[in-house]
């Protein structure tokens, strides 16, 4: 069964969940993992190597958001911040798991003669975003490329191009510099290029 | 003014995202551009790494990609922790 994120957004909205939240009512709690969990769930999925890592991500992540219910601004959308906890706890579990050593990105980089040239030259191809989204195979492959990427880079091409967070945003999550932030983004956006360049370019 | 060199392949596909982003001086931005004018590589360059953050965005994000429900085991574990 599925259902699109506008419902789900509905699905959430109209009550007073939050006061109910606040108040240690179970059901309002269960309501929320209930109707949030199938979004979150993909949002972790994008972040974790495998599906158990992201289902104890999920798990972690509103056991955090339970605890620290009363810190919610009700300003704020409740399906936004638990978003940012979910990203949270991804970051968190894949610090700790970091692989030991991580693959070199240099290989995926474009190469270049002593005169500046591109060794091979680019061509153009013959996919667009648009395309690729009406074939499945071809977003299993998108997606495939992503998590091949070093996790170094790959986490920052997640949170800048896909969660759509700001440079600063980055640097401040993962503790790193503005500049260290746009290096990687502008590596790791190169290498998923690279590795995506030969299926773009042979299916017409 | 017309023998000045034109800057290497290295530097366009270098600096793209600040390129991309509007980051460069007006002046640098004139010698990329003068590159791109003649320089068909670099151009399928910029336009696939512009296809590829399209591409990763729309596969991971796009409204219109069908949300599976969670496995009801994930949502009980996640219940039976919280009570």
């Amino acid at each position: 069964m599925f259902m699109d994120t506008t419902s789900r957004q509905e699905s959430i909205g109209g009550d007073n969940l939050v006061a109910r939240l606040r108040s240690g009512d179970g059901g309002a709690f269960e309501t929320l993992v209930r109707t949030q969990s199938p979004v979150l769930l993909r949002v972790a999925r994008r972040f974790m190597h495998s599906e158990e890592d992201a289902r104890d991500a999920l798990q972690d992540a509103f056991v955090s958001a339970y605890k620290s219910i009363r810190s919610f601004e009700e300003t704020a959308q409740i399906s936004t911040w638990l978003h940012r906890i979910v990203v949270n706890a991804c970051l968190m579990k894949l610090r700790t798991q970091r692989r030991h050593p991580e693959e070199d990105i240099e290989k995926y980089l474009p190469k270049f003669l002593e005169d500046g040239h591109q060794v091979e030259s680019s061509v153009p191809w013959c996919e667009t975003a648009e395309t690729v989204l009406q074939r499945t195979e071809l977003c299993g492959l998108v997606r495939r490329c992503i998590e091949q990427l070093p996790d170094t880079y790959r986490i920052v091409l997640l949170l800048r191009d896909i969660e759509e967070l700001s440079t600063e945003e980055v640097a401040k999550m993962l503790g790193v510099t503005s500049n260290a932030v746009k290096i990687r983004l502008h590596r790791g956006r190169q290498a998923l290029r690279t590795l995506l360049d030969p299926h773009m370019r042979e299916i017409a | 003014m017309a023998d000045r060199p034109y800057l290497p392949c290295t530097e366009i596909i270098g600096f793209l995202a600040e390129y991309l982003d509007g980051e460069l001086s007006p002046e640098r931005k004139f010698e990329f551009d003068r590159h791109l004018a003649v320089c068909p590589s670099c151009v399928a360059y910029l336009e696939t790494y512009q296809e590829t953050i399209r591409m990763a965005r729309t596969t991971t994000n796009a409204p219109q990609l069908p949300i599976e429900d969670a496995p009801e085991d994930l949502i009980r574990a996640i219940l039976s922790v919280i009570n």
